[in-house]
C-alpha cells in the first residue's frame, strides 16, 4: 500500500554495556516504515521505543543487524538533513528568540540569510506561531513552547520528523489540542512521522500504523494498522472502531507483560 | 532596595552601638591614666567624652574615622600621599589589572579543561592545590621575581598575585556552566550534524553565562584582597594596603581604620559596577526580569 519505504530495520539488536551487565534495549527488530506514515510507538518504560528512534537519528549504534533511512546509513541520512527530532522538553534556548530558535539548525547548516527568514516564516505559519518570532520563551506556554521545537524540527525541511513523547510533558487539554494540530500538519506537509508516546488513546488517534512494544528484551510484539481514515476529528475517539483498536493496543501491552 | 533598608539599618544601629561601647571601654584605660597623672578624678561624662576623641585611641570611635575618611578622600589633593584617592587609585589599578587577568586565566583554562578530558585531569588538581598555598608567602617571591625580569614597578607583581586569586572562582564556575547544557540539547544539536565549534559556540558558551557573570562578583573582591595583600609584605608605599601598614606601624591606628573602610567601600563599589554589567548581560540574553 505504501510505494516508498523511508525506514527499514531488518533484525536489529542493541545491547547496552553497563555495569550491571549487559542491558538488551532492542532485540530482532524488524519493521518498514513507509514514505507518509504516521508510525507510534508505544510500551513500557525500557521497552526500546525510544532507543529505535535513537538509532533512527544515529544517536546510537546498533550492534548487530541493519537499518536504513532513504536507503542510505543513519549517519549518511543526517547528512542529507533526512529528519528533524523533537525531544519531550522543548529544549528551546532561553537567550534566544522564538525565531532565532528556529534558525539555530539553518545557522548551523549554513543557509543564507534570506533563506532563514523565510523558513522561519513558513514554519512558524505551520505551527500557528505567526507574530510570535520576536518572543522570548519564557514569554510562552509550555504547549506553545513545544510548538516552537516542532518548528525548530521541520526548519529545514526534513522529509521525516521523528517525535520522541512530544507533549508527555503537557496537560490533557493541552495535548489534545496539540494532537488535533499535530495530524493536520502531517496531512499538509506529508512527512513521514515516528512518534514515542505512553498513551494509548495519543498512539491510536494519531497513527497509521502504531507498534506496540514490550521490554527485557527490548521487542516489538503487535504492528497494528489503524483502519482510521485520515481525516480524524477528536470525536473519532468516541466510535467503535477506535475503541476496539485501543482495545487490541491494550491486550497487545498486556501480552507483553506477562513474563515479568 | 527599600525593602532592605530596614533591616540594614538595625545591624547598622546594633554595630554602631557595640562599637561605640568597645571605644569607651578599651580607651578608658588610658583616660583614666592621664587624670592619674594630672591629680584629678573625671566624671563619667568626662572619662566618655575623652574616650571618643583620643588621636591614638586603641579602638577608634566611628565618628572619628568616619571624618579621618572624609577629610582623606575629600579635603586631600588627589596627588597627595596622604589622600585615600591616591592610594585607592593605586589598589585600584592593580585590581583591575588582576582582575582582567584572572579572567583571562580563568576562562582560557576552563575552555581547555572542558573540552579536553586529558587537560580536566592534568590541570584541575593543580588549580585546586593554587588556592591552598597562601598568597601573603608567594607575594614577596613574585615581587622578587617580576623584578629580575624587568617589570620595574609593583603594578606587575600585585596584578599578578591579585590574577592568582581571581582566577579560581572564574575557573570553577566556567567549567560548571560550560558543562551545564543537558545530553539532550546535545543530542538535538548532533542531530543538526553541528561541529565541536558549533557546539561551543552556540551552546555550551551562551550557557555558561549566568555562571560566568556569578563568578565575576567573587572574583573582583578576590583581586582587591589580592592587590592588598601584595601590598603589604613587598614594602610597598602607596596603596590601601601599604596605608593599613604604615598606620599600623606608626601607631595611627585612625590611619589604619580609615584605609580598612575605604578598601570596603572600594569593594561596594566594584561589586555594585560588576551586577550593574551582569544586569545589562542579562537583559541582552533575554532573561525575565524579576
Amino acid at each position: 500500500m505504501n510505494e516508498k519505504t523511508v525506514i527499514e530495520a531488518k533484525n536489529l539488536d542493541l545491547t547496552f554495556e553497563t555495569n550491571d551487565g549487559p542491558v538488551r534495549a532492542l532485540k530482532g527488530v524488524n519493521l518498514n516504515i513507509g514514505k507518509g506514515d504516521f508510525v507510534s510507538f508505544i510500551g513500557p518504560s525500557g521497552c526500546g521505543k525510544t532507543t529505535f528512534l535513537r538509532v533512527v537519528a544515529a544517536l546510537e549504534h546498533p550492534t548487530g543487524g541493519a537499518i536504513t533511512v532513504n536507503g542510505a546509513s543513519p549517519e549518511e541520512a543526517r547528512r542529507n538533513r533526512a529528519y528533524g527530532y523533537v525531544f519531550q522538553a522543548a529544549g528551546l534556548y532561553p537567550w534566544r528568540t522564538i525565531a532565532k530558535n528556529i534558525k539555530l539548525p539553518l545557522e548551523i547548516m549554513g543557509y543564507s540569510r534570506e533563506k532563514q527568514e523565510k523558513r522561519v516564516n513558513d514554519v512558524l505559519q505551520l505551527v500557528d506561531l505567526e507574530g510570535f518570532g520576536g518572543k522570548y520563551p519564557w514569554q510562552l506556554s509550555g504547549g506553545m513552547q513545544q510548538r516552537a521545537s516542532i518548528a525548530r524540527a521541520l526548519a529545514f525541511d526534513a522529509d521525516i520528523l521523528l517525535m520522541d513523547e512530544p507533549f508527555g510533558a503537557l496537560d490533557e487539554i493541552v495535548r489534545d489540542h496539540l494532537n488535533e494540530q499535530l495530524l493536520a500538519l502531517w496531512a499538509r506537509t506529508g512527512k513521514t512521522i515516528g512518534f514515542v508516546t505512553h498513551s494509548i488513546p495519543e498512539a491510536v488517534y494519531l497513527s497509521t500504523r502504531i507498534v506496540v512494544m514490550s521490554p527485557r528484551p527490548g521487542r516489538i510484539t503487535d504492528v497494528i494498522e489503524s483502519p482510521l481514515p485520515r481525516e480524524r476529528p477528536l470525536e473519532i475517539r468516541d466510535t467503535p472502531e477506535f475503541i476496539e483498536i485501543a482495545h487490541r493496543v491494550r491486550e497487545g501491552l498486556r501480552a507483553g507483560h506477562g513474563d515479568d | 532596595m527599600m525593602r532592605n533598608a530596614g533591616p540594614i539599618a538595625v545591624v547598622l544601629l546594633v554595630i554602631a552601638v557595640m562599637w561605640y561601647a568597645g571605644s569607651f571601654f578599651m580607651n578608658r584605660a588610658w583616660t583614666m591614666d592621664q587624670a592619674e597623672r594630672a591629680g584629678t578624678t573625671p566624671t563619667l561624662s568626662e572619662v566618655f567624652r575623652d574616650t571618643m576623641q583620643q588621636d591614638r585611641a586603641r579602638l577608634p570611635a566611628p565618628h572619628q574615622i568616619a571624618s579621618e575618611l572624609y577629610e582623606g578622600t575629600f579635603k586631600k589633593k588627589t596627588n597627595s600621599k596622604r589622600s585615600f584617592v591616591y592610594h585607592g587609585y593605586i589598589t585600584l589599578e592593580a585590581t583591575m589589572a588582576g582582575f582582567v587577568l584572572g579572567i583571562i586565566l580563568g576562562v582560557t583554562l576552563a575552555i581547555v579543561i572542558v573540552l579536553s578530558r586529558v587537560f580536566d585531569l592534568m590541570l584541575m588538581p593543580w588549580a585546586i592545590i593554587s588556592q591552598t598555598i597562601p598568597v601573603i608567602a608567594l607575594a614577596p617571591m613574585i615581587v622578587i621575581l617580576t623584578n629580575a625580569m624587568g617589570a620595574g614597578s609593583l603594578l606587575v607583581p600585585k596584578a599578578i598575585v591579585a590574577a592568582y586569586l581571581s582566577f579560581f572562582p572564574v575557573l570553577v564556575s566556567m567549567v560548571k556552566g560550560l558543562r551545564s547544557p543537558s545530553a539532550m540539547q546535545l543530542d538535538l544539536l548532533r542531530t543538526y550534524g553541528a561541529s565541536p565549534s558549533q557546539v561551543f559556540w552556540k551552546l555550551r558558551l551562551p550557557s555558561s553565562m549566568p555562571y560566568f557573570f556569578a563568578s565575576l562578583k567573587i572574583a573582583v573582591a578576590a583581586a582587591l584582597v589580592g592587590a592588598i595583600v601584595g601590598e603589604l609584605p613587598t614594602g610597598a608605599i602607596a596603596g590601601l594596603g601599604a596605608r593599613m601598614l604604615i598606620g599600623s606601624q606608626f601607631g595611627e591606628p585612625m590611619i589604619m581604620w580609615a584605609a580598612l573602610f575605604a578598601a570596603a567601600i572600594l569593594a561596594a563599589m566594584l561589586i555594585w559596577v560588576v551586577s550593574g554589567v551582569e544586569k545589562v548581560a542579562a537583559r541582552m540574553m533575554g532573561v525575565r526580569e524579576a
